[in-house]
């Protein structure tokens, strides 16, 4: 998918650590150190999607906050078009967010209800000082458009909307600023069945259209076959298992993969089910 | 086969909104030592069915009409105090929410022990006892009984909920998406052990999913509700590779299946309208 003067890999992460003390014990009065995030390295393929899959604890969030920086890495450097993310001082790092941008799991948490959706989707370029007033509310206008809201919902608060109608704004707020690169935590895991088809349809959309290379947080090993080219396999802070999807799927070469694939439910049924 | 639970024209309101039916005219009948799963998106009303059989219906809500016949009996004429006998007794319940249903300041022990000193009377060396074997029956070390929740894993709470739910083996155990909030893997083993308690103690089943994935891996019989109405229901096998109904096809059609040989298809609604034009 990389064109020629385009690095193949956009966005690469190498022997990420991070380590988190945790109360414990009865009333919390010891403590114990977990390893979130042990020797990680991943690569992001221009133009691709790369999900991380795992269960509650394996890592997958915490890797997900570590590439963005939002939370400090114990050692480890996150490449970004050549730069270490990880490295930079704070105003660069500032500047350089506007092409790594987040869609979060919870639409009802992740936007601020004292906000107009247009401006919560208008802040970034707000921020960013990206072009005057009126270009600003064209852009929003046009973004909230392409992700299925109208004009009139630009003066709505976030209460007004369903959750599918949220996590359309979060995703018109991380898109509006045109990034490179979208890391995705849980997308469609507070959805309904029929509203995470839609979302994932117009998350591949924008993809093409925008030329997006996504990291994709799931633990539904379903959604990741539909929407991933690769696979990272978390497991306790470590990846266990990486490569292309159809390879994983159809011949994993890890116990906890065939353990985590066996585990689907109604795998067999479902494939066979004629619709 | 022997019917155990039959549910004829149930109809759920809001309190103050008796023209809104969020359950409407909601009928089916579920055997002893089977599974039938109410299958349906939010909003769809297969929560408000559960709870209407338990009558744990909130306050601000209303049973406008319907029988609820358990064992021959309606449970629709009963009082608080004879509801109280049942519940607990002759029907279970688990929930969603291991982590909330559990009294964080008490053993798990002591929790599973109340419904059987207050149903059965036990107490003692007895309680103790029967306790125990239930904490193995379920897949817990005997000695985790002195255990508190925030002690254990999800799947290891949900697993408490359920031996307290079965030990008075109740004739029924009703399951409300008991296992949304877990780990697939941990799913899989929790679908598994209620699969094998129900066989073995002859349960019949009623277990309320949005997954489709997970109808295919317990169910007998299928419900599929959608606002409020049941779209369709029957066998399994029918419902997952013949299904009738438009909603019930798409909704089937718009489930990731792990292959990835469907294409994703959103739910497309088009059919509602011509059953309205009609």
């Amino acid at each position: 998918m990389s064109t020629t003067n385009q690095p193949e890999f956009i966005l690469t992460a190498r022997h990420l650590n991070k380590t988190y003390s945790q109360r414990s014990g009865r009333f919390g009065f010891g403590h114990s150190l977990i390893k979130a995030l042990d020797d990680v390295t991943i690569s992001l393929r221009a133009g691709s999607t790369l999900a991380v899959v795992g269960e509650s604890g394996s890592g997958k969030s915490t890797l997900a906050r570590c590439l963005l920086q939002l939370q400090p890495l114990d050692s480890g450097e996150v490449l970004f078009q050549g730069r270490d993310l990880a490295a930079l001082p704070a105003s660069e790092l500032r500047a350089e967010r506007r092409h790594i941008q987040m869609v979060f799991q919870d639409p009802f948490a992740s936007l601020n209800p004292r906000m107009k959706v247009g401006e919560i989707v208008g802040e970034g370029l707000l921020i960013h000082k990206l072009g005057n007033a009126a270009e600003q509310k064209q852009k929003v206008l046009q973004m909230l458009k392409r992700v299925g809201l109208t004009e009139a919902d630009m003066q709505k608060y976030p209460h007004e909307f369903s959750g599918g109608q949220r996590q359309r704004i979060g995703i018109a707020r991380a898109l509006v600023l045109e990034p490179k690169v979208v890391v995705c935590d849980e997308p469609v895991s507070a959805l309904d069945v029929s509203i995470q088809a839609q979302i994932l349809l117009l998350l591949k959309e924008l993809q093409q259209e925008m030329h997006l290379s996504y990291i994709f947080i799931s633990h539904d090993l379903r959604v990741v076959r539909h929407i991933a080219d690769e696979v990272v396999v978390m497991h306790q802070g470590k990846v266990v298992e990486q490569g292309k999807v159809d390879d994983i799927y159809a011949a994993p070469t890890q116990q906890y993969t065939r353990n985590l694939l066996n585990s689907i439910p109604g795998r067999k049924a479902m494939a066979e089910a004629t619709h | 086969m022997t019917e155990l639970l039959r549910i004829e024209g149930l109809s759920v309101t809001p309190a103050a909104a008796p023209s809104l039916l969020l359950v409407n005219n909601v009928s089916f009948v579920l055997d002893s030592g089977k599974t039938t799963c109410i299958v349906g998106e939010s909003g769809s009303g297969k929560s408000l069915t559960a709870l209407s059989v338990m009558g744990l219906l909130s306050s601000q809500l209303k049973r406008l009409q319907g029988k609820v016949i358990f064992q021959g009996q309606d449970l629709a004429t009963l009082d608080n105090e004879q509801m109280r006998d049942i519940r607990g007794k002759r029907i279970g319940m688990i929930f969603q929410e291991p982590m909330t249903s559990l009294n964080p300041v008490l053993t798990v022990g002591y929790q599973i022990g109340e419904s059987l000193t207050v149903h059965l009377g036990l107490k003692g060396q007895a309680l103790k006892a029967r306790i125990a074997a239930l904490l193995e029956q379920v897949g817990i070390p005997a000695s985790r009984a002195n255990s508190y929740p925030d002690e254990l894993s999800g799947g290891q709470r949900q697993r408490v909920m359920i031996a307290m739910s079965i030990a008075c083996e109740p004739a029924m155990l009703i399951a409300d998406e008991p296992t949304t909030a877990l780990d697939v893997t941990v799913q899989a083993q929790i679908l598994k052990l209620l699969d094998e308690l129900k066989s073995r103690m002859n349960m019949g089943m009623l277990f309320i999913t949005h997954d489709f994935g997970v109808v295919a891996d317990i169910a007998d019989n299928v419900v599929v509700m959608f606002r409020g109405q049941i779209v369709e229901s029957g066998t399994v096998a029918d419902v997952l590779n013949k299904p009738q109904h438009p909603y019930t096809q798409a909704l089937l059609a718009c489930v990731p299946d792990a292959e990835g040989k469907k294409p994703l298809k959103p739910i497309d609604y088009s059919w509602l309208d011509e059953e309205r034009a009609a």
